[in-house]
């Protein structure tokens, strides 16, 4: 049983798709939508490695680091933005985003 | 081969597993936890794939760092779960429909594809995997980073750092009446007012 580029393409595209699916299902808790962009950036991630270790070519390895740097950074600035909406709120749902000006 | 075929199933499955458990548990916390165990599987198929380095970098940054970072939220927000959980069943179908279709395309072109470098005409490249006896991962990689990746490799300090700035900026407060040392003024005091030599009798006290 010969494990392919397909096999591991699967696995990431079957990640990125629960990452989308889980955006439209938790609408409203603001923290489950960060955890389905972060489990999408890990699906890339994935792509990234498998093409990288089947083409043989490390450029791959070093896109997927830079893009954990970038999942890091986005995963600080979002929380923070949370913690002060959640401040001024006492709630986290996203629905009420739109009541914000200015 | 076996071997390999049954980790790779395992981490595969375990992954895809807690990939469903992430969007679909009612705790948040229990999410957090099944995203950590996502990604040291992840970090397992990295590993079944020659890429070490970025095995670590997963779990120590991302498990060691970023998910800390969600658990402390998670917690130090006191979320109504309930009350946030209410539209899922009015948005599973979309969600689920969204996610197949997505599912099905993907896998149909990959399916269909077959990738090697010959095929897709890659020219001789500069940054080609070293065989495993020459170099590893690790220094394969930082040979790369550190010479012809040097500029992004710098821009990626200084994303980190702006998000470091930012998330600070962002969640600092001055709040109303507390108190605090203020060394400035401490060591500005004049010693003259402030000390006094009192000759004090045997017996008397003052």
């Amino acid at each position: 049983m010969e494990i392919g580029i397909a096999h591991y393409l699967t696995v990431a595209a079957a990640l990125f798709s629960l990452g989308l699916a889980g955006i439209f299902l938790n609408r409203k808790n603001v923290i489950i939508i960060m955890m389905s962009v972060e489990l999408m950036l890990l699906a890339v991630n994935i792509n990234l490695v498998t093409f990288s270790a089947h083409l043989q070519d490390l450029v791959g390895q070093v896109f997927a680091m830079f893009v954990l740097t970038v999942a890091a950074a986005e995963a600080a600035i979002g929380l923070a933005i949370l913690v002060v909406y959640y401040r001024n709120r006492a709630s986290i749902a996203v629905d009420d985003i739109h009541t914000m000006k200015g | 081969m076996v071997i390999e075929a049954l980790v790779f199933y395992v981490f595969a499955a375990i992954a895809v597993l807690c990939g469903v458990m992430v969007i679909s548990a009612r705790n948040p916390v229990h999410s957090v936890l099944y995203l950590i165990l996502a990604f040291f599987n992840a970090a397992g198929l990295f590993v079944l794939q020659g890429a070490e380095f970025l095995a670590m970098l997963l779990v120590i940054v991302y498990v060691g760092a970023v998910a800390v970072l969600f658990l402390f939220v998670v917690m130090m927000l006191d979320v109504d779960v309930k009350k946030l959980r209410s539209g899922v069943v009015r948005y599973m179908g979309i969600g689920m429909t969204l996610g197949a279709v997505l599912f099905a395309e993907m896998v149909v072109a990959i399916g269909y594809w077959y990738f090697t470098p010959e095929k897709l005409g890659i020219p001789e490249k500069v940054s080609a995997t070293p065989a495993i006896s020459d170099a590893h991962n690790t220094e394969a990689l930082g040979n790369l980073i550190y010479t012809n990746y040097v500029y992004l490799f710098q821009g990626a300090g200084m994303v980190l750092l702006v998000a470091m700035v930012g998330a600070i900026v962002l969640t600092l407060r001055e709040r109303e009446g507390v108190k605090r040392q203020r060394i400035a003024k401490q060591v500005a005091q004049p010693s003259a007012e402030e000390v006094k030599v009192v000759k004090v009798q045997t017996g008397g006290g003052i």
